[in-house]
């Protein structure tokens, strides 16, 4: 089995150009990719659904998480990028880590968001979060949550804060360092 | 135990955090279930002011924040005409209000509201909330962002907030319509069965 599984990841990595990658198939290999292909691999995209997208939400490890949710055509999502970034890039070896979750429409996913994310040259973690029925998952998000993007969590271990709100850089990196040391 | 420990450690930590931390859109605020809706007076795109006291005959409403420029409320424009189109014979009409902040988003300025509306053959008001003081009341957070008001005794009392259906992406696969079932409720004298859902929507642009 595992040795199917280390197939199908391998097969992913080398066919990931052309095909187009399934949840199926993605959530069974996630933990081999995560260890072979780094997160700047964008050629690939990672696709979940909300059950696929939970185990981002809590990992318990002694990192600090942040999880923006976000899309292309959200211009104050695609303004504050930048930011988390630049905040990944500072502190990733204080074991931070940054994920951004796509909503990007399926439709789109070849002609706008693997662009966007080969342009900007995204160094942070981007995953897709496909999933229509917003209504029963927003609120396991954050029962907080009305829905509106950007979006952001940060936890790490128990501790977590929700924002539904848009980020300076200043304000992103205050509010991370309430979880650093 | 242990759990219980750590539960009540995080709900501490939460509430901390919580009252330290200055919300900076209007969710918690704005009407709640059973609320009475204030009346307001927005310019239509034909130049006219409209007011819900205008529609002397109507039962209710169904308010419906949306605009030209977010992808989710483009998607539902033809269904949000659909609704229009059914539940106005029958008493609650759509009145369509355009919340953005139209220098941040000229894409929904009053002429490219006219152009939109003409195109699509919008068959309802569609106002623009030019001052932004209409939407925090409702508090509607992203576009579209569904209220349902029926008219009382007593006022417009809001009987639903939220999302249209349950499928953004394909009108045809959705499941459950949250709008048609709230407004067939209330006209067959019925409590509402589902009175708020979420969706992923375009932030209000301030």
């Amino acid at each position: 089995m595992k040795l199917k599984v280390l197939g199908v990841a391998i097969l992913l990595m080398v066919s990931c150009n052309t095909k187009k990658t399934d949840s199926v198939a993605i959530n069974e290999v996630k933990a081999e990719i995560k260890v072979e292909a780094p997160s700047t691999d964008i050629q690939g995209l990672e696709i979940y659904d909300f059950e696929g997208l939970k185990p981002f939400l809590n990992e318990d490890d002694d990192k600090i998480h942040v999880i923006n949710f976000w899309a292309t055509w959200c211009r104050p999502c695609v303004k504050e990028l930048p930011y988390f970034e630049a905040l990944y890039e500072k502190y990733k070896d204080n074991d931070v880590e940054v994920v951004l979750v796509s909503l990007d429409f399926p439709h789109q996913f070849e002609s706008k968001l693997k662009p966007f994310i080969k342009e900007k040259q995204l160094k942070s973690k981007v995953i897709v979060l496909d999933d229509v029925d917003s209504n029963s998952w927003i609120p396991q998000v954050d029962k907080d949550w009305s829905g509106s993007i950007p979006a952001t969590i940060i936890y790490k271990k128990g501790k977590r804060s929700f924002f539904e709100r848009s980020f300076t850089y200043n304000e992103l990196e205050n509010a991370l360092k309430h979880f650093l040391n | 135990m242990s759990k219980t420990v750590k539960l009540i450690t995080l709900a501490c930590v939460v509430l901390f955090i919580g009252a330290f931390t200055i919300p900076s859109n209007n969710v918690g605020d704005g009407y709640k279930i059973g609320d009475i809706a204030e009346d307001f007076s927005l310019e239509n795109i034909d130049g006219k002011m409209v007011s819900l006291s205008d529609y002397k005959d109507a039962k209710g409403f169904i308010v419906t924040f949306t605009c030209n420029t977010c992808p989710y409320a483009v998607m539902y424009e033809d269904r949000i005409i659909a609704l229009d189109k059914k539940y106005t014979p029958k008493g609650y009409p759509v009145i369509a209000i355009m919340p953005n902040n139209t220098s941040i988003k000229p894409g929904d300025n009053m002429d490219a509201m006219k152009q939109r509306a003409a195109s699509k053959g919008f068959t309802f008001p569609y106002l623009i909330d030019a001052k932004q003081e209409v939407f925090p009341k409702f508090g509607a957070t992203r576009t579209p962002h569904v209220f349902i008001l029926d008219k009382t005794e007593s006022g417009l009392v809001v009987e639903y907030i939220g999302a249209i259906d349950d499928n953004y992406k394909d009108a045809s696969a959705v499941n459950t319509k949250y709008v048609e079932n709230a407004v067939d409720a209330l006209i067959e004298g019925n409590e509402v069965p589902q009175k708020e859902t979420r969706a992923i929507g375009c932030s209000i642009k301030v």
